[in-house]
């Protein structure tokens, strides 16, 4: 099969980097990124809207208590959150504003299925891990965790392991950087065929 | 042949290329919708490549997120420059590529989900694809409808396609009849409050049984709209007789005999007797209550009179906390600045007509906004020509041009901090109508009771006197 690569997405073979922990369950695509700042016509800048309303208290200023804010929080690529993460809207700014603010995985024990598509298709890995892995990341918020999509292991901070699944085509997606839409532009002859066979109206 | 479900038809007859080891299935798009918040990104992905919208016959555009509902001097009364290019780039990029789009003010304009079915575009068996989560309301024809991102809405905008891995179905049977004053929203808040958020992930949930038959088109879109706050990837109900009398005289659907053929073609979609679903649950209509909210997420509901549940884990303690409620004492009573009748999934006629029936003749309660926004031109016209306009103005209300409006607070018309509102609409996530806003989500006739007392209120004693 030939591959396509996607410019705009650049391939991912392994995650290694410090945990920001948001323990929070069903966290939704309108506190990733609220409404107000879907106004754009743009994909680019989105990271500085990302948990906007958690992140500010509401004069502006930074909460201290917000894990994302955290002096160690700084330069992490890795989130690990509670269950359905990204639940909501359909919005691919949720994902968009993650990866601009260089984040490159999601480490959840289960994902809405719209968010898990967005983050595939934008080089954001929507790693789902079993419970008992996960409450040991969220134990340890800030430790040093490594994801191998390949193989689909994560080496968690107590040294053991944990496997998760990713769907074929999108880990082909992340690792490879290809596009969907230049693989469904490879199928026109199927779709043509398919609209010929179609009835009128 | 195997018994296959309502899902299974409308999947084995979209199938353009199946699914294999390293691909999901490429399933073709009868009907895409498209607004101005979620497509200027996908037009973008086309023009860096060059590429044509495939088939903008089967492509309709609206605008109904960022666009003002209030008008000033009779001209829009934008929030800002960024929404009004947000408009003119969606108009710029239909225009450049023969993509047909209703304007606002013009005829047939309105929010994406409650124009589909009014044009008839919304048919049995359908595939139906839009930018927006919501898109799940198309179900109740019996399509397959659901929402996607804006990347895939460029995939559809140019290959008419997208890949899709099988979902599992899940059939979702309702028996008994709900009470008087008790609604299609009701129904569904009471759906996700037993089943929870995540209850239809990696679904496709078939609403089925007695008391979805007797739902009207309008409660069934309501009920099929919320699938998504259910977590399923659709929710969709069997076409009958009364999906059949929606659709017969719509602008797209087939006349005269040609009417009559589709009827027969839409008749055996029909889940088959002996089908197997991947997952089954059923619920008892008969004891609902009107439900209203308590919390920040949807699953959140009791009935408006019942206490609010003691919270058993840390986000519903942190959900009563931001709401500034107390468990153990029911929502009813609880005073209330705004009241919104709205959105894609109470903004239709029958919503209306309901609460202008608890509204007519009376006033909204000092302190109180109450602001009702029509999902559709054309359900604006009606609403005037049966004098439901008259009802709302002459009670207080703010009586506003279609638009999706304080459901997302995106145009101007959102909750200040702080502020309680009892909302028709789909989300009571955190400062989703506005940052520091609280959501009580309800049936229109719940609003309406509320708008009138001021406070959270039963809406049956309203409705009988």
């Amino acid at each position: 099969m030939v591959e396509f690569l996607n410019s705009d997405m650049k391939p991912l073979r392994r995650i290694v980097s410090r945990t920001v922990v948001l323990p929070a369950d069903h966290v939704d695509t309108d506190q990733i990124i609220p409404a107000r700042f879907l106004t754009t016509t743009s994909r680019d800048g989105l990271g500085a809207a990302l948990f906007a309303d958690w992140r500010r208290d509401g004069s502006g200023g930074l909460r201290s208590d917000f894990p994302l804010n955290r002096p160690e929080a700084s330069g992490a690529r890795i989130l690990v959150a509670g269950v359905n993460f990204g639940c909501g809207s359909s919005r691919e700014h949720a994902p968009w504003a993650l990866v601009d603010a260089g984040f490159e995985a999601v480490i959840s024990p289960s994902f809405a299925d719209i968010f898990r598509g967005n983050a595939a298709r934008n080089g954001l890995a929507p790693v789902e891990l079993d419970a008992v892995a996960h409450a040991e990341l969220v134990a340890s918020p800030g430790a040093e965790v490594s994801i191998a999509l390949e193989t689909g292991v994560v080496t968690l901070p107590g040294g053991g392991t944990a496997r998760f699944d990713l769907d074929p085509f999108a880990r082909r997606c992340l690792l490879t950087g290809l596009s969907p839409l230049d693989f469904l532009l490879s199928h026109d002859d199927r779709i043509a065929a398919w609209e010929d066979g179609l009835p009128s109206g | 042949m195997k018994p296959r479900t309502l899902f299974d038809r409308v999947w084995d007859a979209h199938v353009v290329v199946p699914e294999a080891d390293d691909h999901p299935a490429v399933i073709y798009v009868d009907v895409h919708l498209v607004h101005e918040v979620t497509s200027p990104q996908a037009f973008s992905m086309l023009g860096d490549r060059g590429l044509p919208v495939r088939r903008p016959d089967r492509t309709w555009a609206t605008v109904d997120h960022s666009i003002p509902t209030r008008l000033d001097g009779g001209r829009p009364a934008w929030l800002n420059a960024a929404t009004r290019r947000q408009v003119a780039t969606l108009e710029a990029n239909c225009e450049a590529h023969g993509v047909p789009l209703f304007r606002a003010g013009e005829p047939g304009q309105g929010i994406v989900h409650v124009i589909g079915p009014e044009m008839g575009l919304t048919q049995p068996g359908r595939t139906i694809v839009c930018g927006d989560s919501h898109t799940s309301t198309h179900g109740a024809f019996g399509a397959w409808a659901f929402g996607i991102g804006t990347s895939e809405v460029a995939q559809v905008l140019a290959t008419q396609c997208l890949l899709q891995s099988r979902p599992r179905t899940l059939s979702i049977e309702i028996s008994g009849a709900l009470r008087p004053g008790v609604s299609a929203k009701d129904l569904i808040l009471g759906l996700i409050a037993r089943f929870g958020v995540d209850a239809g992930r990696g679904h496709v949930i078939e609403y089925r049984g007695p008391a979805i038959r007797r739902l009207d088109m309008e409660g069934r879109m309501t009920v099929c709209n919320m699938s998504i706050e259910a977590g399923a990837r659709a929710g969709l109900i069997g076409p009958d007789d009364e999906t059949f009398a929606w659709l017969e005289g719509c602008d797209l659907v087939p006349r005269g005999a040609a009417f009559g053929r589709a009827v027969e073609r839409w008749r055996r979609l029909a889940t088959d007797e002996d089908a197997r679903f991947d997952g089954e649950l059923h619920f008892d209509a008969s004891g609902l209550e009107p439900m209203v909210t308590w919390g920040t997420n949807p699953s959140m509901a009791c009935g408006v009179a019942e206490p609010i549940p003691e919270p058993t884990d840390p986000e519903a303690r942190a959900a009563l906390d931001y709401m500034g409620l107390e468990p153990g004492r029911p929502l009813a009573g609880r005073p209330v600045d705004v009241v919104f009748i709205g959105s894609c999934t109470n903004a239709r006629i029958s919503d209306l007509r309901t609460a202008a029936g608890v509204l007519r003749g009376r006033r909204v309660r000092d302190g109180t906004r109450l602001l009702v926004v029509p999902g559709s031109g054309s359900v604006r016209d009606q609403a005037r020509a049966e004098g439901l306009d008259e009802a709302f103005l002459a009670a207080g209300a703010e009586w506003r041009e279609p638009g999706c409006s304080m459901c997302i607070g995106m145009n101007g018309d959102h909750l200040r901090s702080g502020e309680l509102a009892v909302s028709t609409s789909n989300r009571n996530f955190e400062g989703r109508q506005g940052p520091g806003g609280r959501t009580v989500l309800a049936s229109p006739a719940t609003a309406a009771a509320s708008a009138l007392a001021g406070a959270v209120s039963d809406p049956r004693p309203w409705l009988n006197s």
